[in-house]
């Protein structure tokens, strides 16, 4: 789990980050390149965990820095280049995930969860099972999350990414919802309790399993 | 203390909890709560499993290659940003459309609740027109995009500038729309708009020389997501209600006067 905090060279990148910014608006395209390699990385890890996919996780990071390269006038100097790109690319990405659930919605049928879970054979295989068989029932188990991960309501799934992968301040995640600090915390408790739900089941399995695995 | 709920547990171990001394100091004692906190954790960690692929070193310098395209020379201040012809030219529109509206309103009088529907009426109906055009324009982007091909046989690339300039017109207007029929209620066109908001973005930030096969994908989301059929739908639909709310030869004469101020 990655947490953002402030240190001096956070300090440092933001001041950098604000001359960045006046030179890009003072007419000086290429000052933006600044910004965008510096920050890419970060933004491409947020989108990826929302996304849950490299090539809409991709095209949200362009996107988020064309927005933020036109909107750049309306950004307050005294701001964090950072957070704010951040922020527009989590705003894009609700968005765009909510566009793709309702595609999705009209193409594909839900998956049914006995279907994953009881009928999987390789969920009925025995605790202590060899290795290769381990390694599915891993695999497997990542199959599980990412049905978990996308079975979160857009808001969900933000509240759940920004805080628990990327530390984002309840504040922060409040005005990417769009809601008051007391949803944005509820948001995050049943995402999680959402998760807690559907996964535990697997993940008390697999954790027996490697015990086991351990002890052979 | 009382056992912690599963949400205080939550709260605790995402570092929100208010109470953060009380439930360490419980948590010490109580082997329950450990254990329902164990089994939380398990969760949460399996999730830290989750691999974020690593895009590369030069991960920023490709992005600014991608985008840098499709910037503009410069961005422009925030105060600079209500001057663009654009954004002049849709709120022209929406003030046209409020006056037209304070106008009917003059003409039709106030005061008992008759006249209120029909001001409501008349003011659904100059939205009825406004849209109808608007979806009208945008059909006729998106089917000569879908038809566009190269010039010549020679070339590779096919030049979509055209329909991109046009589609960044559009896109101001159909996000006010969009929102006065989310204010007015309307979500089933507000949906649609929202739909259509979409494609006009995608056409609109992409390359405007793009290849075939590209010219292809951009074919196949046009289709995916149905937009042509919606907007020829809502189109239709709106025609219907255009006709069912026929207004008062006065009322008439405005919009009439609107169409040609927009």
């Amino acid at each position: 789990m990655v947490r953002m905090q402030p240190s001096v060279d956070t300090q440092v990148i933001a001041d950098s980050d604000a001359v960045a910014v006046e030179r890009t608006l003072a007419g000086e395209r290429d000052a933006y390149r600044i910004l965008v390699e510096r920050h890419s990385q970060n933004v491409f890890r947020l989108a990826y965990r929302m996304a849950g996919n490299q090539h809409d996780a991709e095209e949200i990071v362009q996107e988020a820095f064309l927005r933020a390269y036109q909107k750049l006038g309306q950004f307050a100097a005294r701001a964090n280049f950072g957070t704010w790109v951040y922020r527009i690319a989590a705003n894009y990405a609700i968005d765009r995930m909510r566009q793709k659930k309702k595609e999705d919605a009209r193409r594909v049928e839900p998956l049914s969860t006995e279907d994953n879970t009881e009928n999987d054979p390789v969920n009925k295989m025995p605790d202590a099972a060899p290795t290769p068989e381990r390694l599915t029932q891993s695999l497997e188990l990542r199959k599980h999350m990412e049905v978990a991960l996308a079975a979160l309501s857009e808001s969900e799934r933000t509240a759940f990414v920004m805080r628990h992968w990327e530390g984002c301040g309840i504040e922060e995640i409040a005005a990417v919802l769009k809601s008051s600090s007391g949803a944005a915390k509820n948001t995050v408790f049943r995402a999680v309790q959402k998760l807690r739900q559907a996964l535990q089941p697997f993940v008390g399995r697999t954790t027996q399993a490697r015990t086991i695995g351990t002890e052979l | 203390m009382k056992h912690t709920t599963e949400e205080e547990l939550i709260a605790y171990r995402e570092g929100m909890s208010v109470m953060r001394a009380e439930i360490a100091e419980h948590l010490k004692g109580c082997e329950k709560c450990r254990a329902e906190l164990e089994r939380i954790e398990a969760v949460l960690a399996a999730l830290d499993t989750l691999p974020v692929p690593d895009p590369g070193d030069d991960y920023g310098r490709r992005v600014w290659q991608q985008i840098a395209p499709h910037l503009p020379e410069k961005p422009v201040r925030w105060w600079q940003s209500w001057f663009e012809p654009k954004r002049l030219m849709a709120l022209g529109a929406v003030a046209a459309l409020v006056i037209a509206a304070f106008l009917i309103g003059r003409h039709t009088g106030s005061g008992s609740p008759d006249v209120t529907a029909t001001k409501e009426q008349v003011r659904e109906r100059i939205l009825v027109v406004a849209v109808g055009e608007h979806l009208g324009r945008s059909e006729m982007m998106l089917v000569e995009l879908s038809n566009a091909e190269p010039n010549s046989p020679t070339q590779k690339k096919v030049n979509i500038a055209a329909e991109q300039r046009r589609a960044e017109d559009l896109l101001d207007e159909n996000r006010l729309y969009r929102q006065t029929a989310l204010e007015q209620g309307d979500t089933a066109l507000a949906s649609v708009l929202d739909d259509l908001e979409r494609v006009l973005l995608d056409v609109a930030h992409g390359p405007d020389q793009v290849t075939p096969a590209q010219l292809e994908k951009i074919r196949q989301k046009i289709e995916a997501r149905g937009i042509l059929f919606k907007v020829r739908v809502v189109s239709k639909e709106l025609q219907e209600r255009q006709k069912a709310t026929q207004p008062a030869p006065a009322q008439d004469n405005s919009i009439k006067l609107e169409r040609n101020k927009a």
